[in-house]
């Protein structure tokens, strides 16, 4: 048996990049398919808005876990394919984003007066352009800090992908726990890391909450 | 796709959604408790307690779930304190729930404007009758959609309570698919019986909510 040592520390502070790819991954695919939902939510074909609204609440009512474990040993049983660990990973957690990043926008989105869309419409823009230059900037300031806020809860999330046996930061902390029998010690510094992470998406959520006040 | 095998669980699914909903309720009803009095603490005028429950909130939020049930399941049994599955999964969701309560109820407080509250006192009311028919109800109603969601969320968190082996319902899900291999049946089912519990919660809140704070539009 060998005690809890700094290369233990490095190897759970090295897992973390695990984690952020998992974050980017999550943001990458999850941002363009939320703005999708967003955007379908608030769209002129009630079929458009139904969908997105639906899948919105689906995505919502399920445990992110049963998301997991439905796409990495569930679908390709179903599917009859080997689909390796990061693939699944991806889908589950860029639906959630999208479910929840989605859901955030579209409160940005009409929290911006319908008079905005309308002196757009008076001055000749297209919807789309309307959609650009006049509401979009504007939800996105509104929607900036609860967007921040998700980040939190997407960094800590991907913690559950150490169930499906991916190795990232909260895997490391179990193997690392298994082989120095430190529980204390490896949790403590885990969550010490996932903190250091969490604390100034915080922060920073917090000061443009202060900064960009929705009511101004 | 084949969903008759798992018909001779049944047993097992309903058991493992009761114990969920327990997990649940437990903790939502300790979460609350700690909510209402991390709010008072906050509100108070004791400086070392107010910084007590600011590092509690920033300390619980900023960590994942699954890692404070582990420091509860795993940790806690060195100092002598070595609680079963459900119990350590009810003491970890509780306290990370509360570290939310606190601020939603904080700031269901805080919406109600100072200037109500001297009405009730110029009227002579006592300070009792003041929070209860003055700072109560419209801090409820405030507070109250943030709550119903984030009960919603702790709802689907307590699944993370099977990776302690506490005998909820994504646990059974475990079990069922080691006995029948049928994943994709399985967890579909198990992910449905989910958005079923959600969406009755939902719609059971927005009812309630609807009934319980239509006063002010009656006037």
């Amino acid at each position: 048996m060998r005690s809890f040592s700094f290369i233990d520390f490095v190897s759970l502070l090295s897992a973390l990049r695990w984690t952020v790819v998992l974050v980017v991954l999550a943001l990458g695919f999850g941002a363009p398919l939320g703005l999708g939902l967003a955007t379908g939510r608030i769209s002129r074909l009630a079929p458009l808005r139904w969908i997105s609204a639906a899948a919105i609440q689906v995505i919502q009512g399920v445990p992110l876990l049963g998301l997991l474990f439905f796409f990495y040993f569930g679908m390709p049983v179903f599917l009859g394919i080997q689909v390796p660990a990061l693939v699944a990973v991806t889908v589950a957690y860029t639906l959630y984003t999208a479910a929840f990043l989605g859901e955030i926008w579209r409160g940005g989105l009409e929290a911006v007066k319908q008079a905005q869309w309308e002196a757009g419409a008076c001055l000749g823009l297209s919807r789309w352009q309307q959609f650009r230059h006049i509401v979009g900037p504007q939800a996105l300031r509104l929607s900036l800090p609860p967007t921040v806020g998700f980040l939190v809860q997407l960094v800590k999330g991907t913690s559950l992908a150490s169930i499906i046996g991916f190795v990232e930061l909260a895997r490391a902390g179990q193997v690392v726990s298994a082989a120095t029998f430190q529980p204390l010690l490896t949790y403590a510094v885990v969550a010490a890391i996932y903190f250091a992470t969490c604390l100034p998406l915080t922060l920073w959520s917090r000061s443009l909450e202060a900064r960009l006040d929705g009511s101004r | 796709m084949n969903f008759l095998p798992l018909w001779r669980y049944r047993d097992q699914l309903i058991d493992g959604t009761i114990v969920t909903l327990e997990l649940t309720v437990i903790a939502a009803c300790f979460g609350l408790l700690i909510g209402t009095a991390g709010a008072v603490a906050l509100k108070g005028r004791v400086k070392p307690t107010r910084w007590l429950v600011r590092s509690y909130i920033e300390l619980f939020r900023n960590t994942p779930s699954l890692i404070q049930l582990f420091i509860v399941f795993f940790v806690l049994p060195n100092f002598g304190l070595k609680l079963p599955a459900f119990e350590a999964a009810a003491v970890a969701l509780s306290l990370y729930f509360g570290a939310y309560s606190v601020e939603i109820i904080r700031s269901g407080l805080d919406s109600v404007p100072r200037s109500q509250i001297e009405a009730g006192q110029c009227l002579g009311l006592s300070g009792w009758q003041v929070f209860f028919h003055i700072l109560l109800p419209p801090a409820l109603r405030n507070a109250y959609p943030a709550v119903t969601s984030q009960f919603v969320l702790l709802l689907l968190g307590t699944s993370l309570a099977s990776q302690v082996a506490a005998d909820e319902l994504f646990h059974v899900a475990g079990f069922i698919e080691s006995r029948t291999y049928r994943s994709f049946e399985v967890y579909a089912i198990i992910c449905a019986v989910y958005f079923a519990m959600a969406m009755s919660f939902k719609i059971l809140f927005a009812v309630v909510g609807a009934l319980a704070f239509r006063w002010p539009r009656r006037r």
